[in-house]
C-alpha cells in the first residue's frame, strides 16, 4: 500500500500532525467494520476521506469523535500526545467536531439555540440566557458570512441552511478539526460552491476540515490529500494533484474499470412499462419513458431529484396528478400498492432494513409475506408445507446462504438480507421490478452477486427499473440511464456509448 | 400551513381564543360562572391537576410519557400519611419533604427501568401504574385514612374577599401550584439541564452525540414528575381532608390529554408551560361550566372528550403536523443513509 504521506509529512520540524491514528480497528458482533486503519490530518489542512457506502467511513468518524471505542491496540495522537478514553465530550473539548450527514440538529429549537447549544451542555445546572445564545450565534454566523434568521425553528429551514447551522455550531466550540459527513449529498451546485468557499475560509483560519464522501469531483480541488478506505480497510493516502475521479473510483472499489458495460439484450417488442407525461405537483413533472422486456433501465440523479417519489407513484403509493402508466399495454389505475402488486409491479425499497423485512420473523415468513393468499391450503388457512415450498424455491434460486428457513432474518448478512427482500418480491412473479438503491448497506463483495441475479431476471424478460445515486452502479448495470433533476428527466445516457466520467460529471458535477 | 406553524405561540393563542369563547357563553347562560367565588373555586380545585401537568410536561418534552404518576401520588399520600402518624404528626415542612422524596423515588423507579433496561416509557409506566395501584389496594385493602394530622386537613386561606355571592377564597394549593409552575418554568426555560431535556426529546441521537448524559436526563425528568406528583398528592389530601386509595385513579389520562391539548408533542422536544396550563384550563372550565349548567355528571367525560378531540384536530398545529406526516409518508427529505 502506498503511504507516501508517512514519508513526506514527518520531516524535521514538520512532525506537527493535528491528529494521527494508527492500527484502528472496530468490530460489531461478527462484522469487522474497521480493520487496522491509519489516518492523519495536519492543522488547517483540507482532506478527503473517501470510500464507498459501507466502507467504514462513518465508523471511523464515530471513533475519532468518541462515540465508538476502538479495539485495543489502536494509537490515537492529538497534537503529538496520546489520547486514551476518548468520549464525545472529551473529543469536543479538544476541538474535534463532526457535522453528521443527518446534521444532528434539534429541529424544534431556534437557529440561535442550535448554534450555541454548547452553552447548555455540562452536567451542572447553570442559568442560560437567550440573549447570550443569540449574541454568540449571531457572531459565529457573521464569521461564516451567512445570514440565517436566528429565531426560526431549524425544522423550517432548507437543507443547505441547516448545514450552515451545523457548521456554525461546530465553530462555537473553538473547533480545530471538523469532519463533514457527505456534506454535498443534497446540495445544489451553487450551494456546494458556497460550502467550499466557507471551507476555504475555515482552512485559512487554521481549522482542518475532513470531507467524508464517496463523490469527490466537486471537492477534489479544495483538498490537499485524499485517504481512501475500502471494505473497512486502509487503502492509502494520496495527494490530490493529478488525482482523477476515475482513479479514485478504482481505488474505492478495488476494481479496474476496464470491463464492459452492460450489453443490451432488450427485445424491441412491446414495452412492459410505458409512462407518459406523469406529473405530481412538487415532486416530479412530465415524466415519460418506456422499459422493454428484459431491459434494465437506470434512473439516477442527486438526492431530492424525485427518483424515489416517482418510484412510489409507479408502485401505487402516491397518486400522480396527471399522466398515464401502462403495463403490457394496459392502462393502470393505481389506487394503492395492492393494485400495483396485483398488476405485476414489485418494489424493493431504499430503506429495506426497516421497511422491507421483519427482522425478528423467520426467513421463510419474510419471503412469503407478499404471496400469502397463494400459500393457503385447506380451509383457507396458511399451509406450512406450501409456505416452505415457495420459500425454499426462492432461497435456492437466489443462492441465499442461510442456516434454516425458520431462523430470523436478523441472523443474515446485509447482502443475504437483500436477497431475501428480492426473493419476497420475486415470489409475486412481477413483470416490472423496481430496485431503489439496492446496494446501500450491502458489502462491496456481495454487490456483484446481487447484480448477477438482477441480470438473470432481465434475461428471462423481466423489466427492471434500477434507481441509484451511485453513478457507477447504473453505468455498469443498466442498458440505458435516465438522469433526473428537480423532478424532471433531463437527459438519457447509453452507457455503451459514453464513459463513466462524463456521466458522473453530468449528474453530480 | 407551514407559515402558521412557524409562528411561536400558535397553540396558546388558539387556546386563549377558545377559552374566551367558552367563558363568554357561560357568562351569558349562567349567573354563577362569572363570579369571583366561582373563579377562585375553580382555581382551588384545579391546583392539583396543574401541579401534575407541570410535572408531566417535563417528561413529555424529554420524549417520554408517564401513565403511573397519578396512582403514584396516591401511594405517596399513604406513605406520607403513615410516616407522619408514626412520628407523631410532623408539620408542613416535613410533609412536603416526605411527599417530594417518596414521589421522586417512585419516578426514579420508572427512570431506572426505562434507562437501564431500555424499555419504552409507555410500557414501563403502564406496568408501574398497575404495580403501584395493585400494591396500594393490596396493602390498604381499599381502606381510606381519615385520621390525618390536624395541620394537614385544616384549610389555609391565603386571601379572602367577601362578595355578594359569598366568600371568595384562595387556599394553600394555589400558592403551592404557583411555586411548582415557577420552578418548572425555570427548569425548562432558564436552566441548562432543562434545555438538555428538550434536546433529548427533540433528537435523542444528536443529544447523545453531544455527550448529554441520557441516563441523568431520564432520572431528572421522571424524578421531577414524581416529585410534582408527590406534592400534588399532598395537596389533594389536604383539599379532600382524607386519603382515599382510588381518589386519583384516572387522573393521568385527564392531565395527559390536557397537556397534549396545550401543544406538548408526544414525540418530545416541543411543549410550553403556558400551553399546558391553558390546555388544563380549557378542560376544567368546560367541566365547571357543564356543572353550573346542570348537565348530568355522567355526560362530562363524553363532552370533555369530544372537546379535546375537536380542539386538537382543529388547531393549526395539528393540521400542520398532519401535512408534515403526509409529506413524510410520501418519503420526501429522507436522508440517504450510509450504512455504518
Amino acid at each position: 500500500m502506498e503511504r507516501d504521506e508517512d514519508r513526506a509529512g514527518n520531516g524535521p520540524g514538520q512532525d506537527a500532525y493535528l491528529l494521527r491514528m494508527e492500527h484502528v480497528s472496530k468490530r460489531f458482533g461478527g462484522v469487522q467494520a474497521l480493520d487496522d486503519i491509519s489516518f492523519s490530518v495536519r492543522p488547517g489542512e483540507v482532506l478527503c476521506l473517501a470510500g464507498e457506502n459501507g466502507c467504514g467511513k462513518s465508523t471511523l468518524i464515530k471513533t475519532v469523535s468518541g462515540v465508538h471505542r476502538p479495539e485495543p491496540g489502536a494509537v490515537i495522537e492529538w497534537r503529538g500526545a496520546a489520547l486514551e478514553d476518548l468520549d464525545p465530550a472529551r473529543a469536543r473539548a479538544l476541538g474535534i467536531q463532526v457535522i453528521w450527514q443527518d446534521l444532528a440538529l434539534f429541529p424544534e429549537m431556534s437557529v440561535a439555540e442550535n448554534v450555541a447549544f454548547e452553552r447548555n451542555l455540562g452536567r451542572r445546572p447553570s442559568l442560560v440566557s437567550q440573549s447570550a445564545l443569540r449574541r454568540e450565534a449571531a457572531e459565529i454566523l457573521q464569521r461564516l458570512g451567512v445570514a440565517v434568521d436566528l429565531d426560526a425553528p431549524v425544522r423550517t429551514l432548507s437543507i443547505a441552511k441547516r448545514q450552515l447551522v451545523a457548521i456554525a455550531r461546530a465553530l462555537v466550540a473553538e473547533a480545530a478539526l471538523i469532519f463533514m459527513d457527505e456534506p454535498t449529498a443534497s446540495l445544489s451546485r451553487a450551494e456546494t460552491e458556497a460550502l467550499i468557499a466557507i471551507v476555504r475560509r475555515l482552512s485559512a483560519q487554521g481549522i482542518a476540515v475532513v470531507f467524508v464522501s464517496h463523490r469527490l469531483a466537486e471537492v477534489l480541488d479544495v483538498c490537499s490529500r485524499v485517504t481512501v478506505l475500502r471494505d473497512g480497510r486502509y487503502v492509502g493516502t494520496y495527494p490530490t494533484d493529478g488525482m482523477t475521479q476515475t482513479r479514485l473510483t478504482e481505488l474505492m472499489t478495488g476494481t479496474t474499470f476496464d470491463y464492459e458495460t452492460h450489453t443490451s439484450r432488450a427485445a424491441t417488442g412491446r414495452p412492459v412499462l410505458a409512462v407518459e407525461g406523469l406529473t405530481r405537483d412538487g415532486e416530479y413533472a412530465d415524466i415519460s419513458f418506456q422499459i422493454a422486456p428484459g431491459e434494465i433501465l437506470g434512473l439516477t440523479g442527486r438526492l431530492g431529484a424525485g427518483r424515489t417519489e416517482l418510484a412510489l407513484s409507479l408502485f401505487g403509493m402516491t397518486p400522480p396528478g396527471a399522466g398515464t402508466v401502462r403495463l403490457d399495454g394496459r392502462k393502470l389505475r393505481l389506487g394503492s400498492n395492492r393494485d400495483a402488486i396485483a398488476a405485476g409491479i414489485a418494489y424493493v425499497s431504499e430503506d429495506r432494513l426497516s421497511l422491507g423485512l421483519v427482522q425478528d420473523q423467520p426467513i421463510e415468513d419474510n419471503v412469503v409475506v407478499t404471496v400469502l393468499d397463494r400459500v393457503r391450503g385447506a380451509g383457507g388457512l396458511l399451509s406450512p408445507a406450501r409456505k416452505a415450498r415457495v420459500a425454499d424455491r426462492w432461497i435456492d434460486r437466489l443462492r441465499v446462504k442461510i442456516g434454516s428457513p425458520t431462523d430470523p432474518v436478523s441472523t443474515l448478512s446485509g447482502g443475504n438480507q437483500q436477497r431475501i427482500v428480492l426473493a419476497k418480491w420475486l415470489a409475486t412473479n412481477p413483470k416490472l421490478l423496481i430496485l431503489d438503491a439496492p446496494t446501500v448497506g450491502v458489502d462491496v463483495g456481495a454487490r456483484a452477486g446481487i447484480f448477477e441475479i438482477v441480470d438473470g431476471l432481465a434475461r428471462e424478460g423481466m423489466a427492471i427499473l434500477l434507481i441509484s445515486d451511485e453513478t457507477p452502479e447504473v453505468y455498469f448495470n443498466a442498458d440505458r440511464v435516465l438522469h433526473m433533476r428537480d423532478g424532471r428527466i433531463v437527459e438519457e445516457f447509453v452507457p455503451a456509448q459514453t464513459d463513466l466520467l462524463s456521466m458522473e460529471e453530468a449528474v453530480h458535477g | 400551513m407551514a407559515d402558521m406553524r412557524v409562528r411561536i405561540g400558535g397553540t396558546e393563542a388558539w387556546l386563549v381564543a377558545v377559552i374566551a369563547a367558552i367563558c363568554l357563553v357561560l357568562s351569558l347562560t349562567t349567573d354563577t360562572f362569572f363570579t369571583l367565588v366561582n373563579a377562585f373555586d375553580l382555581l382551588n380545585y384545579s391546583a392539583v391537576n396543574l401541579i401534575f401537568a407541570a410535572g408531566l410536561l417535563v417528561v413529555l418534552v424529554a420524549g417520554g410519557i408517564d401513565i403511573s404518576f397519578a396512582v403514584g401520588a396516591s401511594v405517596v399520600q399513604y406513605l406520607t400519611a403513615i410516616t407522619l402518624m408514626q412520628i407523631g404528626g410532623g408539620n408542613w415542612a416535613l410533609g412536603f419533604a416526605l411527599s417530594i422524596g417518596f414521589g421522586a423515588a417512585l419516578g426514579a423507579i420508572n427512570a431506572g427501568l426505562i434507562h437501564h433496561f431500555r424499555i419504552i416509557s409507555i410500557v414501563v409506566t403502564i406496568a408501574t401504574f398497575n404495580l403501584f395501584f395493585g400494591l396500594l389496594m393490596f396493602f390498604t385493602v381499599g381502606v381510606s385514612i381519615y385520621l390525618l394530622p390536624d395541620w394537614m386537613i385544616s384549610r389555609v386561606v391565603l386571601f379572602e374577599h367577601e362578595t355578594a355571592a359569598g366568600w371568595a377564597e384562595i387556599t394553600l394549593p394555589v400558592a403551592v401550584m404557583a411555586g411548582v409552575l415557577l420552578a418548572t418554568w425555570v427548569l425548562l426555560r432558564r436552566l441548562s439541564i432543562g434545555r438538555q431535556l428538550f434536546a433529548m426529546g427533540d433528537n435523542p441521537e444528536a443529544a447523545r452525540r453531544l455527550g448529554i448524559h441520557i441516563g441523568a436526563m431520564h432520572y431528572l425528568a421522571y424524578g421531577w414528575l414524581g416529585a410534582c406528583a408527590g406534592v400534588a398528592g399532598l395537596m389533594q389530601a389536604h383539599y379532600a381532608q382524607e386519603v382515599v386509595p382510588n381518589a386519583l385513579y384516572g387522573r393521568e389520562l385527564e392531565v395527559l390529554a390536557a397537556v397534549v391539548l396545550g401543544g406538548a408533542r408526544l414525540g418530545g422536544g416541543r411543549g410550553t408551560l403556558l400551553g399546558a396550563v391553558l390546555g388544563l384550563a380549557l378542560v376544567s372550565i368546560t367541566q365547571n361550566g357543564l356543572n353550573l349548567l346542570g348537565v348530568s355528571p355522567y355526560a362530562f367525560r363524553m363532552i370533555v372528550g369530544a372537546i379535546i378531540l375537536v380542539a386538537i384536530s382543529m388547531s393549526s398545529e395539528s393540521l400542520g403536523l398532519l401535512a408534515e406526516k403526509g409529506r413524510r409518508l410520501r418519503g420526501i427529505h429522507r436522508p440517504a443513509g450510509d450504512a455504518r
